[in-house]
């Protein structure tokens, strides 16, 4: 960020809002913004316990069996996606149609098939996330350079290696991009999910502390939340930023 | 024929499956360890014929022979370079002059050794771990020249290579290839639109008509090898060749 020729870090943009939070709260016009700092001293005393660690490991797993899922099962499909047109199409219109729906109004009904459990959650945290993984990966596949596969066919590569050494490569700047949006979109799927559930993980955290007016907890853990999908989002970044010098030079 | 014929094509044509018929009727013999070019009208197939060659693309009829065996896909002994040099942006000069390699599964020391070895021999030794995107394109080139040796192919095959280079570069790098060729004992194939380049490098220059490409004349420039590139392009068999093509070609433009 440039700010009147000097170069400010980010972080002041935030540094910015929270004082803004805390004048605000301070003025007690509302019950539901508490002053920052008592919402940060309300997180540490949050953190440590039992109950919170319990919600966390139980979000966590949804979370991480819903990423695993949709990674699982959206990269090979993706792939396939690109390297079979017909196909390609026939799902397509199907990736795009459920990227862009409402997959929160799903949740009641999956509650009403697979049953009020973790099950469920994960289900939506696959969701959430599995459909941009496809498409970025479909296109990351389509955009790989043809004569790169011509290249390798030409100097002997057996079909295995045509994906190994040269399309997954090719498209890694796009596949980081779609895991880096699935797992934003995946850790909404798990609070959206629990949240519905309300007797699970964080979900249950947010609806015990809302439904109580305890806001300067509720409000801890919804920066909880957010630094865990930043800092994941961050760490496939690094990944992202490494790979970017080739992306470029495409 | 002074020499016995690495690739032989017997009435090679290709018809694309949108119905452009690109090849018709090619008959052609092409003799071990010369340079030989196909040149023509832009839209003639003369990339299509080198990549039947390569086994990159298959006929619709006829057959292509190769080191007496009938060709159906590519093979260790024939090596392409690419007009768009296909590098693999990712990798390193050493890595993409090494790809071919580890394609094969030749372990990592032996590959980078043999690798080394042909860098240096297209004068890229102090570049081994640059990046393509670092390169210049006649840089570039030279990194899918070596990489077409590294497997130590007996035919090298080379699609109009020079042609995203510039004029300075691509004379010094005609030179140059001539030299490299003649060290390695490489038969060499050679597509390519300029006329000049075909008279200067070849020893057998196939003169491609019009769509549907077929084989409209073919050329065997009376140049002294010996001579030095300057002396050449004013040589009489060099100049002659020149006239010669320009003749036929002016017809198809």
């Amino acid at each position: 960020m440039i700010f009147y020729g000097k170069k400010i870090p980010l972080f002041f943009s935030l540094l910015i809002w929270f004082i803004l939070w805390e004048l605000i709260g301070q003025a007690e016009y509302s019950i539901i913004i508490p002053p920052v700092s008592r919402v940060i001293l309300a997180g540490f005393t949050i953190l440590p316990t039992d109950k919170f660690a319990a919600a966390a490991s139980i979000s966590l797993r949804s979370f991480a069996l819903g990423m695993a899922l949709a990674i699982v099962i959206g990269l090979p499909l993706g792939i396939l996606m690109a390297r079979v047109e017909n196909l390609g199409k026939v799902l397509g219109l199907w990736v795009n149609i459920f990227i862009s729906a409402p997959i929160s109004a799903l949740v009641p009904i999956l509650m009403s098939v697979i049953g009020i459990g973790e099950s469920t959650v994960v289900v939506t945290v696959f969701l959430f996330a599995v459909f941009v993984i496809i498409l970025d990966t479909q296109v990351g596949i389509k955009q790989a350079d043809k004569s790169l596969v011509e290249m390798a066919l030409s100097f002997g590569a057996r079909r295995g290696q045509i994906y190994t050494k040269v399309l997954l490569l090719s498209a890694l700047p796009e596949i980081l991009a779609g895991l880096r949006l699935g797992a934003i979109r995946g850790v909404k799927g798990v609070v959206i999910g629990q949240l519905l559930i309300a007797i699970l993980g964080v979900g249950e955290l947010f609806e015990f502390y809302s439904r109580n007016f305890l806001m300067e907890e509720f409000w801890a853990v919804v920066i909880v939340v957010f630094l865990f999908a930043f800092a994941i989002s961050e760490v496939i970044s690094f990944f992202e930023r490494r790979v970017e010098y080739y992306a470029s030079a495409r | 024929m002074l020499v016995e014929p690495i690739v032989e094509m017997r009435n090679v044509a290709k018809t694309y499956d949108s119905g452009v018929e690109a090849l018709r009727e090619i008959t052609l013999a092409l003799p071990r360890g010369e340079l030989s070019t196909f040149l023509g009208p832009s839209g003639c197939g003369k990339t299509t014929l080198l990549k039947i060659i390569a086994g990159l693309i298959s006929p619709s009829d006829g057959e292509v022979w190769v080191k007496g065996n009938k060709v159906s896909g590519p093979g260790p002994e024939r090596a392409f370079v690419f007009q768009d040099f296909a590098l693999l942006p990712w990798a390193s000069v050493l890595r993409n002059v090494a790809f071919g390699l580890e394609l094969r599964g030749v372990p990592k020391d032996k590959r980078e050794e043999i690798a080394r070895k042909y860098i240096t021999e297209v004068g890229l030794s102090s570049f081994e771990s640059r990046y393509p995107h670092q390169l210049s394109g006649g840089m570039k080139q030279r990194v899918g020249l070596a990489r077409a040796l590294a497997i130590d192919a007996d035919i090298v095959l080379m699609d109009e290579p020079f042609s995203s280079v510039d004029e300075q570069t691509r004379r010094k790098f005609q030179e140059e290839l001539l030299d490299l060729l003649k060290i390695n004992q490489k038969t060499v194939i050679f597509v390519t639109h300029s006329i000049e380049e075909a008279a200067y490098l070849s020893d057998q220059i196939v003169l491609l008509s019009q769509r549907p490409g077929s084989v409209s004349r073919i050329i065997r420039p009376n140049i002294e090898r010996g001579a030095s590139a300057d002396e050449i392009r004013r040589d009489k068999g060099y100049l002659d060749a020149v006239d010669e093509i320009w003749k036929i070609l002016r017809d198809y433009v």
